[in-house]
């Protein structure tokens, strides 16, 4: 479809935020301190001559096709659309890419970015470890030096990726403070850059932080919506009647939204991860149980007490369990464009299993909270429509926690 | 005339630098925080910083990190910590206070709210370590409107052309983050402050104080001399918390032993 570029189309646009300063209506921004402040500048001036150089895009997809192996297949589950009895299901494959998540699409595009940028060490936090194996994978591609910052806590329920991260030769730092999660890494991640801001590039892994991470972030996400978009319309001839995908940050789901966002009539869902319920006290729903405010640079949906202190969040899955989530997400469920769900961890663990048997796809924990919706959501559709969901990663990293779950002894 | 402006002409006419030493909120308790808080002007402050604590610290070192953390466990809140003041000030009405914190607890607050309650509370000046000057329009009026000084903050990484631009605005004295860091690890070189120091007058004509990484008498007394004062926090909580039972409780020496580094570091200021 030829893009419509008509002043009016482009006012009516979804995709053009953020404006200059970073803010998705009242989400985004900059909230920063004062020595970061100048590399937010410096970044986003960096971001903005990359993005519009035609030498740079070639150089991301020599990469993206040769080394992280896209595209990525749009596989129709057949078995699993029959079992549910309603509409066709077809999973965007991102666990395919090299490290098996969608990471290394946001990952690849910013360390080119660092590259240019005379950058020589590269700082990250992660949560599940998929983000820090996809850094600690590139900085061995450029032979560059690797920290990254993972909650205490992550570092023990992913004792696999903790180890990849070795093997490649990044620097691992398990975070004690607060729950030793994905917040306190981010928190000790920024701290590490702060302090050896002149040789260091932050690698953020999702599209939360100051701008313009969270558009830089979306744009190499992306990918994932323009190829499931060409993809669904090449095997049925139309566009989807639903997308649906994981939030944790949320830039699996932005990176396929972001495509759809003018399709007025496609349906996108994000699901949250409920943790053990969203009344439970133990959630990951930022956006369901949470109110704005800022944090780690952004505003946006947040999980915080009364007082504006922010509370930890719970999921089973790691990836999800952060208390915040990309401000375009916010902005994005204000003007109601996106139904933000969620799924518990039982649901995700079904999920898990369901789609291991029926199609021979081992999903990650987060991509499971995807396919517990799409669960719910398939049979109330007819076997005409369709729904995408994000893949967005493989699950072998998750198998001794559902493992331990499930009460089996590996 | 605000009491910060009032106290840095005192200075300025005693021809020294100023003290600041700062203290975490609730730290281990409200009790020893406001015991502490009213006997420091006596033992050498001139002004003093109060941190807010916050869960999510993320331009602190591990030993603010950690008082935030007993603070938050002691029960400490944004409110709390404006009654502390509101106390404090039964007893002293010239020492200026500064709030030091992050901006997400004045946001849940309420920007405009808070700054009323911050100024009946006796509180002079803010300093909101993640709010800078592109993001501070929806705090900045409202603390203009109750007469809060705004302190702008500065760093090495600041361009000439930005000091120019975000000092124009600037209220109350600047506050120089002398590294590039969190606080309390590395220490920035005399040479670094005074090449520092050439470059922030020529952009402002308020005082300027240094603050990361100054922990000795000896850094204060030089940091004081080529600035305009000498911000020390993490040494004097270190000391301090150092003094806890395995609890973390205050005892009978946590007191004492803070006023004796400010003593030691006021009389440096003052030689």
């Amino acid at each position: 479809m030829p893009a419509d570029t008509s002043i009016t189309s482009q006012l009516n646009s979804l995709r053009t935020g953020p404006d200059e300063r970073g803010h998705f209506g009242v989400h985004g921004g900059r909230f920063v301190a004062e020595t970061l402040m100048p590399l937010m500048l410096e970044l986003e001036q960096a971001y903005n001559e990359t993005r519009t150089d035609p030498q740079f895009q070639e150089e991301l997809d020599y990469y993206l096709r040769h080394y992280v192996g896209r595209p990525s297949p749009l596989w129709h589950a057949r078995r699993l659309s029959e079992t549910l009895g309603g509409a066709q299901i077809y999973l965007k494959r991102e666990e395919l890419n090299h490290t098996g998540s969608h990471k290394l699409n946001n990952v690849m595009g910013q360390i080119l970015l660092a590259r240019r940028m005379g950058k020589t060490r590269i700082v990250a936090e992660t949560g599940a470890g998929q983000h820090g194996v996809a850094t600690a994978t590139v900085c061995a591609l450029f032979g560059l030096d690797c920290e990254i910052y993972m909650g205490a806590t992550d570092v023990e329920r992913q004792k696999p990726n903790v180890f990849r991260m070795h093997l490649l030769g990044a620097k691992v730092h398990p975070v004690t403070a607060g729950a030793g999660t994905l917040k306190d890494a981010m928190n000790e991640a920024m701290r590490d850059w702060v302090a050896n801001v002149e040789n260091t590039y932050f690698l953020v892994g999702t599209v939360a932080g100051p701008h313009p991470y969270p558009a830089m972030v979306r744009d190499f996400q992306s990918i994932i919506g323009t190829e499931a978009r060409e993809q669904i319309q090449e095997q049925t001839g139309r566009l989807p009647d639903a997308v649906v995908a994981a939030i944790g940050g949320g830039s699996n789901a932005m990176g396929i939204f972001h495509p759809f966002l003018d399709d007025a009539d496609v349906p996108l869902y994000g699901v949250e991860a409920a943790g053990l319920g969203l009344d439970s006290g133990k959630t990951a729903a930022s956006i369901a149980r949470g109110r704005p405010g800022v944090l780690h640079g952004n505003r946006t949906y947040l999980l915080q007490d009364e007082h504006g202190q922010i509370t930890e969040a719970h999921s089973i899955s790691a990836g999800l369990d952060y208390p915040g989530i990309g401000p375009e997400h916010s902005w994005l469920k204000d003007i109601g464009r996106v139904n933000y769900v969620s799924a518990t961890d039982d649901q995700a663990l079904e999920a898990f299993q369901t789609l291991t048997r029926l199609e021979g796809i081992i999903p990650a924990l987060e991509s499971a909270h995807a396919v517990a919706h799409a669960i719910v959501l398939a049979p109330t559709m007819t076997k005409d429509q369709t729904i995408i969901v994000n893949l967005s990663g493989r699950g072998d990293k998750d198998v001794p926690t559902v493992a331990a779950h499930l009460g089996v002894k590996l | 005339m605000s009491r910060i402006k009032a106290y840095f002409d005192r200075l300025k006419e005693e021809g020294r630098g100023a003290l600041l030493p700062y203290l975490e909120a609730f730290d281990p308790d409200r009790e020893t925080s406001l015991a502490l808080l009213r006997q420091m002007p006596e033992a050498g402050a001139d002004l003093i910083e109060v941190g807010v604590p916050f869960s999510d610290p993320s331009a602190d070192g591990p030993t603010i990190q950690l008082a935030a953390r007993r603070g938050l466990k002691a029960g400490a809140t944004l409110k709390g910590t404006l009654e502390l003041i509101q106390d404090f000030r039964k007893e002293n009405d010239h020492t200026p206070i500064i709030l030091m914190g992050y901006y997400n607890p004045i946001d849940s607050y309420g920007a405009e709210r808070f700054c009323k309650d911050a100024r009946s509370a006796g509180v002079d000046g803010l300093i909101v370590v993640d709010l800078p000057p592109e993001e501070s329009e929806e705090l900045a009026p409202h603390a203009r409107a109750e007469g809060l000084d705004m302190i702008t903050l500065t760093a090495p990484t600041t361009p000439d052309d930005r000091l120019k631009t975000i000092l124009r605005k600037a209220s109350g004295f600047v506050y120089h983050v002398s590294i590039t860091g969190i606080t309390g690890t590395r220490s920035a070189t005399e040479e670094q402050l005074k090449a520092a120091m050439t470059r922030l007058r020529t952009a402002t004509d308020l005082p300027v104080v240094a603050g990361f990484g100054i922990s000795t008498p000896e850094q204060a007394r030089t940091a004081s001399r080529i600035s305009d004062g000498a911000v020390v926090a993490s040494a004097i909580i270190k000391e301090m918390a150092a003094t806890y039972d395995e609890h973390g409780h205050a005892t009978a020496r946590s007191i004492p032993t803070a006023l004796e580094k400010i003593r030691s570091l006021a009389k440096a200021v003052r030689e």
